[in-house]
């Protein structure tokens, strides 16, 4: 709709690098937060492949023990802080503006300094490879006392996590006030889009949460290097107190980690199955559940401590189940009775609902005191959480990017690759972490380089890694995809998918301003309003 | 067709609401650190823990001298007075007293400062002694670095407030500082309380 002539300033132009550097644009900002996360998704990946090839067979000698710990370290970190945390930001940047009627963020510098906090956080992270003892080696949970006795690729971790949190923060603030106070004439807080809802509880928990995880490392900085006595039981100190800070953070951040994927699979769903989202307010307010309840169940990752109390903590870990469920049953209801159809961003998005589905019931069981007694570090542990994160967000990523491929970019990507891309991950993501439901069970230990060939894990374990090389040649689809997009013009037209919330009553991609004019806003799909007129408005 | 979604609605601005926002993650962090604090002062023996014969020997002891932190205390209270005092004048369109608010604040926040390195020199323990003192000097010292953030807060202000950018209507920035004043000052109130007062 964006078709009014702008009268173009003459004059100066700046190179179209510096365009891109210096760009408060909230579009753009998203762009480079989905380079930079795609590209540590990447790195994520091949260190995740090193992990696979080392456990492949038994008595293997691929890496020593002291670089595959730095490995597995630097592979969930490079995952988890710098690939799944951010790619939310990146995602709700380009679009919570746009899904909102907005035309930009409430801070758009502040919003460019978040990005720019990450590529240095980054860098600092992974120059841990080249410094005297290597990268941070204590997995990305840090632990104490393990965390005291690596060298100084952990203090440089430390700094860069710390630099993370701080642009994670700074962002949350950003996203509460964009949605709180620049929503479109007519868009009730209840007629925000889901995205935009998983959105918010997400930056309230990245507000609330993550400068504890500050406080906990600024504690390890200062006894790793001014003598501190914090997790030091000889000066008093207690060892446990790491992990209840650690995971008053890092419970939260699994909810970070999650919510905003469930919000783009519930963008995805209704508009491919043409009907509205089954029980809108049940799944806001399953959110704002799951936001609340996150808090009280950090202790569920140390019930073997001996010093958490069991009852509670299981309890409760019982009672995040109930609002996840919930929205099992709004997608459900979304599907049901809806006009189905398959292309690539629906089909990942039923992945998302079945793999996280196989997820959660992995993740109650282990809330089962007694069952967790018998789980604890094992991979069982590392199947769930591979079922949540990578069955759930990852999908949700790819989803995600599927769907918003023709706004964001002005193009389509290939159907037919897309679906190979799908087909491939899917059946890679399940023969590499299906598997390590036995071997937990069978008592594997995470985080070790070595097993005994007696141990006899060595089939299950080939199978995971082929499963593990799948995944990585499932990315070639896609990256064909992209190359084969990029060399089309831009051809999309405002609304390819026929879809519901107001980035696509713009055009693809959106001007500079994002919107000459909005439809009128009378409930949350009001896309859908403006195609079928006032009669068919049935909410 | 309706209009952008831009304007700023009634009320609290955007940027005093993101800076409210900004203030409950630094609750948050100092939640972290008083939470390490009370879970070590539970877990001890007795509070100060004990010391090694050797820690003795070197002539380390674990007592707080209240009365120059008490006095401090009553100067960052006080400060947090003329800053409000500074708002409620701007509020006014009082330039001239908005000046003597700010002026009294930063005066006040460096002699708090200055008084807290002073009373630094005269503990006879060390943060890498026992867990006492690295959490006393975590706390305090994340305070200061607040106190002195703060200050460096309220000079800009100041030298804003010179320039004449204040007014009656507009005057976000000076609220801005006075409520991270009142910030830095409570959290000190707390940490005056659990560690020199409670025993």
């Amino acid at each position: 709709m964006a078709t009014v002539a702008v009268p173009q300033l003459s004059g100066y132009h700046r190179p179209a690098v510096l365009d891109w550097i210096m760009t408060v644009d909230h579009k753009r900002l998203g762009i480079l937060y989905l380079y930079f996360t795609l590209f540590f998704f990447a790195v994520g990946g091949i260190l995740a492949l090193l992990v696979r090839t080392q456990l492949a067979v038994a008595d293997n000698s691929f890496v020593g023990n002291d670089a595959y710990n730095q490995i597995f370290t630097m592979h969930a970190s490079a995952m988890l802080f710098l690939f799944i945390i951010p790619v939310w930001a990146g995602f709700g940047n380009y679009l919570v503006p746009l899904q909102i009627g907005a035309a930009d963020m409430a801070f758009p510098r502040i919003n460019a300094l978040s990005f720019w906090m990450l590529p240095p956080a980054g860098i600092l992270m992974f120059a841990g490879f080249i410094v005297d003892g290597g990268a941070a080696d204590g997995g990305w949970t840090a632990y104490s006392p393990l965390a005291q006795q690596t060298g100084v690729g952990m203090d440089m971790w430390i700094i860069a996590v710390i630099v993370l949190g701080m642009s994670s923060t700074i962002g949350a603030a950003n996203f509460l006030v964009t949605m709180f106070r620049m929503r479109a004439p007519g868009m009730t807080m209840f007629r925000m889009p889901i995205f935009c809802w998983t959105m918010l509880v997400t930056a309230l928990l990245q507000l609330l949460a993550t400068p504890v995880l500050a406080a906990a490392l600024v504690m390890l900085f200062i006894d790793r290097n001014y003598g501190g006595q914090f997790f030091d039981p000889n000066g008093g100190g207690n060892v446990v107190l790491w992990q209840n800070v650690f995971w008053f953070y890092s419970h939260p951040a699994v909810y970070i980690m999650i919510l905003p994927g469930m919000g783009i699979i519930s963008e995805i769903l209704p508009v491919f199955s043409r009907k509205p989202l089954f029980g809108y307010k049940a799944f806001v307010f399953a959110t704002i559940g799951i936001g609340g309840l996150g808090f009280s169940v950090w202790a569920h990752h140390m019930f073997t401590t001996g010093s958490v109390l069991l009852p509670f903590f299981g309890f409760m870990t019982f009672m995040i189940g109930v609002p996840t469920g919930v929205k099992i049953f709004n997608w459900l209801g979304t599907l049901w009775g809806g006009s189905i159809s398959f292309p690539t961003p629906m089909l990942f998005a039923i992945g998302f609902v079945s793999m996280f589905l196989i997820g959660g019931i992995n993740g109650t069981y282990s809330a089962a005191v007694p069952v967790d007694f018998a789980l604890h570090d094992t991979y069982f542990v590392v199947a769930h959480i591979h079922y949540v994160l990578f069955g759930g967000s990852v999908f949700a990523v790819f989803g995600g990017l599927y769907y918003w491929f023709p706004k964001i970019w002005g193009r389509q990507l290939n159907e037919r690759l897309g679906k190979l891309h799908f087909a491939l991950m899917f059946v890679g993501f399940n023969v590499a972490f299906f598997p390590m439901h036995m071997l937990g069970l069978d008592g594997m230990p995470r985080r070790i380089a070595v097993y005994a060939d007696s141990a006899g894990w060595e089939a299950l374990n080939m199978l995971s890694t082929g499963g593990a090389f799948l995944i990585a040649v499932s990315m070639i689809p896609f990256l064909i995809a992209v190359v084969m997009a990029f060399m089309r013009p831009k051809d999309q037209p405002d609304d390819p998918w026929e879809a519901n919330t107001l980035e696509w009553a713009t055009t693809s991609p959106p001007p500079d301003y994002n919107f000459d004019s909005l439809p009128p806003v009378r409930s949350e799909r009001p896309l859908f309003d403006a195609r079928h007129g006032d009669e068919e408005q049935g909410h | 067709m309706a209009a952008h979604g831009t304007a700023e609605r009634q009320g609290m601005t955007n940027s005093m609401l993101g800076f409210i926002l900004f203030l409950a993650s630094e609750v948050m962090f100092f939640g972290g650190l008083f939470a390490a604090y009370f879970i070590a002062r539970a877990d001890a023996p007795a509070w100060p823990p004990p010391l090694t014969p050797e820690q003795i020997a070197e002539g380390v002891h674990l007592e707080l001298e209240v009365l120059l932190p008490a006095i401090s205390t009553g100067i960052l209270v006080l400060s947090s007075i003329t800053m409000q005092y500074a708002v409620w004048q701007i509020q006014k369109g009082n330039q001239g007293g908005m000046l003597w608010g700010l002026f009294i604040s930063l005066a006040l926040g460096i002699v708090f400062l200055a008084a807290q390195l002073y009373d630094y020199t005269q503990l006879h323990f060390r943060a890498d002694d026992t867990i006492y003192g690295t959490t006393f000097y975590t706390l305090t010292g994340f305070h200061g670095a607040h106190v002195a953030g703060g200050a460096l807060f309220i000079a800009v202000v100041t030298v804003r407030a010179l320039g004449g950018q204040f007014t009656a209507e507009n005057h976000e920035a000076v609220e801005a500082s006075s409520m991270y004043w009142h910030f830095v000052d409570v959290v000190w109130i707390a940490l005056f309380t659990v560690l020199y007062i409670i025993k």
